[in-house]
């Protein structure tokens, strides 16, 4: 739950549709000359997705609760499903090792 | 619409039928979240569908559900969302020919799994109807989302949390980090980006995942500035999910 209330929270929703709109738009429709794009930028761009997934995958395998916790079924079960998704590169597959490791270890 | 467009359209809907499967867990989880925070379903749906993003919506989630700052909030999905100005960059060359007010309409739809199938289809110049083929990529998938995310609300609450469902969040997400880590400044990147998050836990406002993902692109730009094309790490592009190494190279 959250404490912020619902137009708060469609407001939120409406604009960060409207920001991603505005980039996903931005060499389509915005700049005119795409050829000039610096490579400089194009390599950051490329460079997002690694950063932004990693720093919000990192946090909730080792610090679920916000404090660090190494030795946890989580952690296990991140790794084993980090292993399944670099062979697969599978969805379903990387969420089916990881919950399945994940329960496999609470079980135990 | 012309035959040409309407078998255009169903070349592009037969072209993402595969892609599809993998999107209905990931709304599923992306609508349970959704659902914790006690949003309803309809708002699910809707936000679901003008946003047509799930990593960006479920960062979103998470941190509302912990109460960050609702700007915080919508920074960290449009930083996460960064990455479709590389698509917008990638694709702007082969849609020249279509009108800006349809421009308009396909960058709403912009997103991995269009932008990996499109460009090489336009590439090998498979379709005589580009508009019409994207937009046979993105409805069928667009529809998909936002159903699975709504069915996802609709469920919500009632999954037992002995389920632990709130683990598939990081496991979605690993399983669209790992195929952006196959070169050095990508192992780089995500390094810093990974743990700089970890280390900014405490930061002030939860700001810690925004200055951690751009101190992450900062580092690895410096690590590996020209993005190596080296062939050790190039396997074989089998789901077609991976964007193209240098969208701009070839032109039609």
């Amino acid at each position: 739950m959250t404490s912020a209330s619902d137009p708060v929270l469609w407001a939120a929703f409406v604009a960060a549709a409207v920001g991603s709109y505005l980039v996903r738009s931005s060499f389509l429709v915005l700049f005119r000359r795409v050829d000039e794009v610096p490579a400089r930028v194009e390599r950051a761009l490329e460079l997002v997705p690694a950063a932004a997934l990693a720093a919000l995958v990192l946090p909730s395998l080792v610090a679920p609760e916000g404090s660090l916790a190494l030795l946890t079924p989580k952690v296990a079960a991140g790794g084993v499903a980090a292993a399944v998704a670099w062979r697969t590169e599978s969805m379903a597959w990387t969420l089916a090792a990881g919950m399945g490791t994940l329960w496999l270890l609470l079980a135990l | 619409m012309t035959s040409t467009a309407r078998s255009a359209f169903v070349d592009g809907a037969r072209a993402v039928l595969p892609a599809l499967p993998a999107n209905v867990p990931f709304g599923l989880v992306v609508g349970v979240a959704a659902a914790n925070l006690g949003l309803h379903p309809v708002t699910a749906l809707w936000s679901a569908g003008l946003l047509f993003a799930g990593a960006a919506q479920l960062a979103m989630i998470e941190l509302l559900a912990r109460d960050a700052p609702v700007v915080v909030a919508v920074l960290t999905a449009i930083v996460v969302n960064l990455r479709y100005a590389m698509y917008s960059a990638g694709l702007a060359p082969y849609v020249r020919s279509v009108s800006r007010r349809w421009r308009l309409v396909l960058s709403f739809f912009l997103l991995d799994v269009t932008y990996a199938l499109s460009v090489p289809a336009f590439r090998a110049d498979e379709t005589p109807d580009r508009r019409a083929y994207y937009l046979g990529l993105a409805v069928p998938l667009w529809l998909t989302w936002t159903l699975s995310v709504t069915a996802g609300a609709s469920l919500g609450t009632e999954l037992p949390p002995a389920w632990h469902l709130e683990f598939a969040i990081p496991l979605l997400f690993l399983a669209l980090l790992v195929p952006n880590v196959r070169d050095r400044g990508g192992v780089v990147a995500a390094a810093v980006g990974g743990v700089g998050a970890v280390a900014g836990l405490g930061m002030p406002f939860d700001l810690g995942l925004v200055v951690a993902a751009l101190a992450g692109v900062g580092v690895g730009l410096l690590a590996d500035p020209e993005g190596s094309d080296e062939p050790d790490g190039a396997e074989p592009d089998a789901d077609g999910m991976e964007p193209d190494d240098d969208p701009t190279e070839a032109e039609p």
